[in-house]
């Protein structure tokens, strides 16, 4: 099939969209509310093209392209269309684009320097809405909504939470909660993918720079930081370095610039993680307890399953995340052997995660009224860190972590990534109950993006069925699966986010789904050519149980790095 | 009293959720955050979805029923003689917006498009009882009389 476009012939696939074969053939066509790989709304009319047969202009996004189909992209009277649509929505936009945290990364803004708007002509009523700060981790701001619908269909579609819609009708809609409720009394799970697809600044994340700089000066403080298994992959984008680069060293070097006084690896934590939970995997395997186990890594999903899914709490595993584990020790064991007081110690993280920040916040994330973990940076709110600092980055010597808690193996590097939960367990479970180390730690059937996947690892005479999830819509129909008698699956990892951590609500601002692909890859890699490749025989994970834990599971180990989930009450 | 309702919707899909609000809205006199729950429990929807419908139209309220429940009309006739100043006045006198109702519970304001009394434009209706050709000045001793009014 064939169709003219800009009176060459292209060709097209059946049910093709007509976006989609302008997209291959390198035609850029400005959209606002389209989401790739999501059904498309035709909202923003941004992608309109001219159909010469029939004089019409029709959404590229949501039309799909026909054999003969004849069509303009740029004609005058579709970037005209396009530039009204864009000096409408700016009509009462607000006018502080420099005081905006989407400043240079704005899609509005950018549509509007392509199409070449440079006076205001049309000025519209500006709503004045209240900004709602409520929230631990998001921050809505609806005047600078334009409406394109991008957060309600994430929201509603991959999150299945939908705690914001569309309200009200004509000039007066806006996109906010039942009864506008703050966020933080709402279903809200904090993934903070509302903020990864938001074109405008009207979604942005809680940030705690005032609190984290003020440290950095206090003279009394020893401020740490440990930064999660995917950041080191996801910032080179944002220093003109190719998607996925890994500058775990230069990276390392830039956070002692800044004048953090200990860098520590959050993969320590995912190792520490790993190692309770597969001994918790096989306590609960062997001795008859609640299967399968789900993974608790996941702040998102871990509200998730407390508000929505309070049937499974019990097959939640009681540990920490590997960030609040971290934080835990920091507090703990680490601030003994250093003789600082547990008061002196300011716990930052580095997260590709906004939900980080309300789990920080959880009262079960304290030891005697302390937090474990005192700020926590989304990857975005760390290369701004690294810009306000003037550091530059890419003329920095690599530099290492701080031990005890900077070193890693590369399982709990693979937390970053969907699956790579699952994959670090299975290592460490198998070592548990057979031994020995597996032989091929590869597991293919859990490496790719794909929303749901599934396999089973023989070990010795059992076979551990295990599954891994990410997106809480893909969740919700594998927990309906288990609510319905499915029953050979042992273990479970839950990722809110698409693709996991790589992929995840505090991540740089990139609609691209190949930044997010090379992230993971460049974990694998890691994976690949790192000597320790399993939790177990990470050398200081075992200092660590040697000189202070005892063993997985121990007592100490329980109140320092498991918690309890309950039912939480929400407005659903 | 919504699950009351609700008992008469047993196994029924989303497409009944209109007729469920406008059920609630007959027996309790608005939609309380309670009552969409329970709807959005029933229907197995999301609350933040119920109200996004809800508020769609006009003719639900999220606030209860005053005591005296004010309906101004804005139609035709009564804008062309003056009903955007008799609101306004309206809601100045009230201190509460159109579809609100005020912190004592005695008065609640609503736009109704047309009450098919244009011959008495600009029309309001006070619980019902028309009050006719009002203007700013006589909305005032409109109000003041039901604010004064002994329990009846």
């Amino acid at each position: 099939m064939t169709i003219t476009v800009n009176d060459k012939i292209v060709e097209a696939k059946a049910n093709e969209t007509v976006l989609d074969v302008l997209t291959r053939e390198g035609i850029k066509v400005p959209t606002l509310c389209h989401l790739k790989d999501m059904l498309p709304t035709g909202a923003c009319r941004m992608c309109v093209v001219e159909d010469m047969d029939s004089g019409n202009l029709i959404t590229s996004c949501s039309s799909t392209a026909y054999d003969g189909l004849n069509i303009k992209t740029h004609s005058p009277r579709v970037t005209e269309s396009r530039k009204m649509i864009t000096e409408l929505l700016l009509s009462n936009h607000p006018d502080d684009c420099l005081y905006c945290v989407r400043n240079m990364n704005c899609e509005l803004q950018n549509l509007s320097n392509d199409l070449c708007v440079t006076e205001r002509r049309i000025s519209g009523l500006k709503n004045k809405l209240p900004i709602d700060r409520t929230s631990a981790s998001i921050i809505r701001d609806p005047e600078k909504c334009i409406l394109c619908g991008r957060c309600v269909r994430v929201c509603e579609e991959v999150m299945d939470v939908a705690c914001i819609d569309f309200v009200g009708r004509g000039n007066k809609t806006i996109v906010s909660t039942a009864f506008h409720n703050g966020l933080n009394v709402t279903s809200c799970i904090n993934c903070g993918q509302c903020i990864a697809v938001c074109p405008t600044g009207a979604l942005t994340e809680q940030n705690h720079f005032t609190e984290i700089k003020e440290a950095l000066q206090d003279k009394t403080k020893t401020v740490v930081i440990q930064y999660a298994p995917a950041i080191t992959v996801s910032i080179a984008e944002e220093f003109g370095m190719p998607y996925g680069e890994d500058v775990n060293g230069i990276m390392n070097a830039a956070i002692r610039k800044m004048g953090f006084d200990y860098v520590f690896d959050t993969s320590f934590g995912a190792d520490l993680t790993i190692m309770e939970e597969s001994a918790e995997l096989v306590d609960r395997v062997l001795n008859g307890g609640k299967l399968p186990l789900i993974t608790s890594c996941c702040p998102g999903w871990v509200k998730y399953a407390e508000q929505t899914a309070p049937d499974f709490i019990d097959n939640l595993s009681s540990c920490k995340s590997p960030a609040q584990m971290q934080g835990a020790i920091t507090k703990s064991h680490f601030a003994n052997t250093q003789n600082i007081k547990h008061e002196d110690i300011y716990s930052v993280s580095i997260m590709p995660c906004t939900a980080k920040k309300f789990e920080a916040q959880r009262k079960e994330m304290t030891q005697n009224g302390i937090s474990d973990i005192d700020a926590v940076l989304t990857t975005r709110e760390f290369v701004k860190l690294i810009k306000m600092y003037g550091i530059d980055l890419i003329s920095l010597n690599p530099e290492i972590a701080d031990n005890p808690l900077g070193t890693r193996s590369s399982a709990g590097k693979l937390f970053g990534a969907t699956g790579g939960v699952a994959e670090a367990a299975i290592r460490t479970a198998y070592h548990r109950i057979t031994g020995e180390d597996l032989i091929e730690f590869k597991i293919p059937a859990l490496r790719c993006l794909k929303g749901r996947k599934e396999t089973k690892v023989k070990i010795g005479d059992l076979e551990l069925g295990v599954a891994v999830v990410n997106g809480m819509s893909n969740a919700r129909e594998l927990l309906d699966e288990i609510r319905n008698g499915r029953d050979d699956i042992h273990f479970i990892e839950i990722m809110a986010c698409p693709g996991g951590c790589v992929g995840g609500g505090g991540q740089p601002i990139n609609l691209d789904p190949e930044a997010v692909r090379k992230r993971m890859l460049t974990l694998y890699d890691i994976d690949n050519k790192d000597s320790i490749k399993a939790s177990h025989n990470n050398p200081y994970i075992q200092k660590l149980y040697r000189d202070f834990l005892g063993e997985p599971l121990s007592e100490i180990s329980h109140k320092l790095l498991h918690t309890h989930y309950e039912k939480r009450d929400v407005i659903l | 009293m919504t699950s009351e309702v609700l008992t008469k919707y047993p196994e029924v899909g989303r497409d009944s959720l209109i007729p469920i609000l406008q059920d609630i809205q007959d027996v309790e006199g608005w939609l309380s955050e309670e009552s969409l729950s329970e709807v959005g429990r029933h229907l197995n929807l999301p609350v933040s979805k119920i109200y996004g419908v809800a508020t769609f139209y006009n003719q639900f309220r999220f606030q209860p029923k005053g005591k005296y429940h004010v309906q101004i009309c804005r139609g035709t006739a009564c804008h062309v003689l003056g009903s955007s100043n008799v609101q306004k006045k309206l809601e100045q006198l009230l201190k509460v917006k159109a579809d609100e109702t005020t912190k004592d519970g005695k008065f609640s304001l609503e736009v109704v498009a047309c009450i098919g009394a244009c011959g008495l434009a600009p029309v309001i209706s006070v619980n019902g009882k028309f009050h006719a050709k009002v203007t700013p000045d006589s909305i005032k001793k409109i109000i003041k009389s039901y604010k004064s009014k002994k329990d009846d």
